[in-house]
């Protein structure tokens, strides 16, 4: 995942993606996953698409995507930031880390910030439990994440936008 | 001549940097004419010397760590391609006491070699066990599978050797072997470090399985959080598939086998087994009922090998040296070796694989050095989400399944989880009430309902709100969700609840701060 890696939603080039891979197997999840690394979330044109070019029905597919924590259903803000809440980081200090990061951009966690610069996600456990706490940004893993460290990582992004104190 | 310098692409080492200091020492060797070659290999698993950097001299690999990019300049002027003196040398790697006292098998390849390189991988014993399988017949490899001890690594301990022969004897074809890669236990990373440090023994151990059982088809289910280990594994199965040891012809054999890779999309739920497959099926992750087991009807209604990736990646090495080599390892009825993943609050903390038997405190004191914060350890949490919060009057246990069973906890996938004097067990109570329910498939009420009422009684307990009868009622609602839920979600949830009532009770008998799920 990069900067603006997500395209804004085009029913045409979402139609290939789904047609790239509705050969396979149980086919939804790869189907989803494709559509969310392209646009950032699941739009809700996408699902005729896929019941079409699936032969599911609709319930079937929006039961899908609310039930997996991973998709969204409205786009996430230019970076995401997950931080993890499971047992190993909260006994390094994870409670904190994540205040510190709500204060630091304004938003509290599961939301996007106003100028559409940051969504902060919460997670449970980035497999990094021997180096807590742990945070991924934009897809890159972080270990030892101390309120400076998380700072660092949010600057390029807040200078660029001058946004949040 | 080219010196050696190995800098880990594992993602644990990521996370503190190690690209950028691999970036540099090549830099660093460009501007002053040295000729190094720096191979990306997996993690040593001493997380807390991440980056660890090696270096191939005349008296073997040499250490040095941790390295940031602000040390790569010292450690060239100090002779770090000869092993120069530094205060970041360590020494020989395998030395170093932390791993030299450790019984690598399952790992002994990681951090070793380069990940992705099949030569290398051939060069470190890689697919002789496999070439040894394929002269076999598949009850002979199912027999050795079974004799080893080897128990599933997932959690349940359920004995693999079994389960391989329930699939062989099931007559519906096709078959499948599905590789549960879920790794969602808090405090686990094992799965994650193998499969970054040495993909190409989870790729054999799979190709095994499917010869074993008759299987053509093999599906990884890799949790969606380890986008570093999803590279690895497209790349490794890429070569695998290039070398002919996937494919119509198994290394020269008549065995067709060959492996995918699919991506969970963030529900714990979805590493139970049969969740797994309602999953990779394109549905919700809910369970299925059993009967029938997936080793009869799994994946697409087929006779299915479901597997964690450390018991899959552990067949390798026991057909290339035997059962009884691997069997000699460990204690009662848990036989071989068991990564340990200490984590927490730990000064060093990684992957430690021992045979069977270490106790929990030899761990935490020899190997983790005390806590990060050098205050008193409080509890330890073994087995994930699910396992028992355990006091210092339990830490002669020994890790053993039976044994940390009789102290009402669970071993799980293996990971130790270390609090200091901070911590308050009815938040961690708390947590575990929440983490269920956020998590709950939803299937049955004890578990959907029952987390919800868990985590509020919990908060009127903490709030001095009737305290008798609100304990009473988290004992009915434990005793209930025990008893009466589909899984183990909610079967388990109990057990750290319990533990942490039963040995923690005066952190239930004060206001606290409150754990939120979000
Ligand atoms: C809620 C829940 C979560 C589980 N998560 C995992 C997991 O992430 N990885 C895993 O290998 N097994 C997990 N298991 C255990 C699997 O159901 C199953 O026992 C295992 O994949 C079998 O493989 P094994 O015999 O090699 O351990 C989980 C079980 C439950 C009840
Ligand atoms: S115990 Fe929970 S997760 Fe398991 S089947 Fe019941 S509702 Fe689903
Ligand atoms: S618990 Fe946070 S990375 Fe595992």
């Amino acid at each position: 995942m990069k900067l603006d890696a997500y395209r804004t939603w085009d029913d045409e080039r979402a139609r290939r993606l789904i047609e790239a891979v509705a050969h396979l197997p149980g086919a939804l999840l790869p189907v989803l996953h494709s559509l969310q690394d392209e646009f950032g979330y699941i739009d809700d044109a996408a699902i005729p698409l896929i019941t079409d070019a699936l032969n599911v029905s609709r319930a079937e597919v929006v039961g899908v995507i609310h039930f997996y924590h991973d998709f969204r259903t409205a786009p996430p803000g230019r970076h995401t930031l997950r931080v993890c809440r499971a047992e190993s980081c909260q006994s390094m200090g994870s409670q904190a880390l994540a205040a510190h990061i709500e204060e630091r951009l304004g938003t509290p966690m599961e939301s996007t910030t106003a100028d559409g610069e940051f969504t902060l996600e919460n997670v449970y456990c980035l497999g990094n439990c021997a180096l807590s706490p742990a945070v991924m940004l934009d897809g890159r893993l972080y270990g030892r994440v101390t309120p400076e460290r998380v700072d660092a990582l949010l600057a390029p992004a807040l200078t660029a936008t001058g946004g949040a104190a | 001549m080219t010196t050696r310098i190995y800098v880990p692409r594992d993602a644990a080492a990521l996370s503190v940097g190690a690209d950028d200091v691999a970036t540099r020492i090549a830099a660093e060797a460009a501007a002053r004419g040295d000729d190094i070659a720096i191979v990306r290999n997996g993690s040593r698993g001493m997380c807390w010397l991440e980056p660890l950097v090696e270096v191939e001299t005349a008296e073997g690999r040499v250490a040095y760590g941790p390295v940031s990019v602000d040390d790569v300049a010292r450690l060239f002027d100090a002779g770090i391609l000869e092993g120069g003196a530094d205060t970041l040398y360590l020494g020989p790697t395998e030395a170093i006491p932390y791993f030299a006292r450790q019984q690598r098998l399952t790992f002994a390849r990681c951090g070793v070699v380069d990940p992705l390189s099949i030569e290398d991988y051939r060069a470190h014993g890689g697919y002789e066990g496999l070439q040894r399988a394929l002269s076999m017949a598949r009850e002979e490899i199912v027999a050795e599978v079974t004799d080893s001890g080897l128990r599933g690594r997932g959690g349940a301990g359920f004995p693999t050797g079994i389960k391989w022969q329930t699939v062989l004897d099931a007559p519906a074809e096709p078959k499948y072997i599905v590789c549960n890669a879920d790794e969602g236990d808090s405090g686990t990373f094992a799965d994650r470090m193998l499969m970054e440090g040495d993909p190409f023994t989870l790729i054999e151990g799979m190709t095994m399985a499917g010869v074993a059982v008759g299987a053509t088809v093999g599906y990884i289910y890799l949790r969606s959080e380890y986008p570093h280990a999803h590279r690895t594994l497209r790349e490794a199965i890429t070569t695998a598939r290039e070398h002919g040891y996937l494919g119509p012809s198994v290394a020269g054999s008549a065995h067709p086998f060959d492996i995918e890779v699919r991506l969970g999309a963030g529900a714990y739920i979805c590493g139970e087994e049969t969740a797994l497959l309602e999953s990779l099926e394109g549905r919700r992750g809910l369970i299925r009922p059993r009967p029938p087991l997936p080793a009869v009807s799994g994946l697409f209604g087929q006779p299915t090998v479901v597997n964690n990736v450390l018991s899959l990646a552990t067949v390798p090495v026991i057909l290339e040296r035997g059962a009884e080599a691997y069997r000699e390892f460990g204690m009662g009825r848990s036989r071989g070796t068991q990564p340990v993943q200490l984590a927490g609050n730990v000064k060093r903390g990684g992957l430690i694989e021992l045979a069977f038997g270490v106790t929990l405190r030899e761990l935490i004191e020899n190997y983790g050095g005390g806590t990060a914060s050098g205050r008193p350890v409080r509890a330890v949490q073994v087995g994930g989400p699910l396992g028992a919060y355990f006091p210092d009057s339990l830490l002669d246990t020994p890790l053993d399944y039976e044994a940390i069973a009789a102290a009402d906890g669970l071993l799980g996938h293996g990971g130790v989880v270390v609090f200091d004097d901070t911590v308050d067990l009815a938040s961690q109570a708390r947590f575990a009430m929440a983490f269920c329910a956020f998590e709950s498939c939803g299937k049955c009420t004890p578990c959907r309902i029952g987390a919800t009422r868990g985590v509020e009684v919990i908060d009127r307990i903490v709030a001095g709100e009737e305290r008798t009868a609100n304990l009473e009622l988290l004992d009915d609602l434990n005793d209930l969700m025990t008893k009466a839920s589909l899984c183990a979600l909610g079967g388990l949830t109990p057990i750290p609840v319990r533990s942490a009532l039963q040995h923690f009770p005066e952190d239930f008998s004060r206001p606290a701060p409150v754990a939120t799920t979000g």
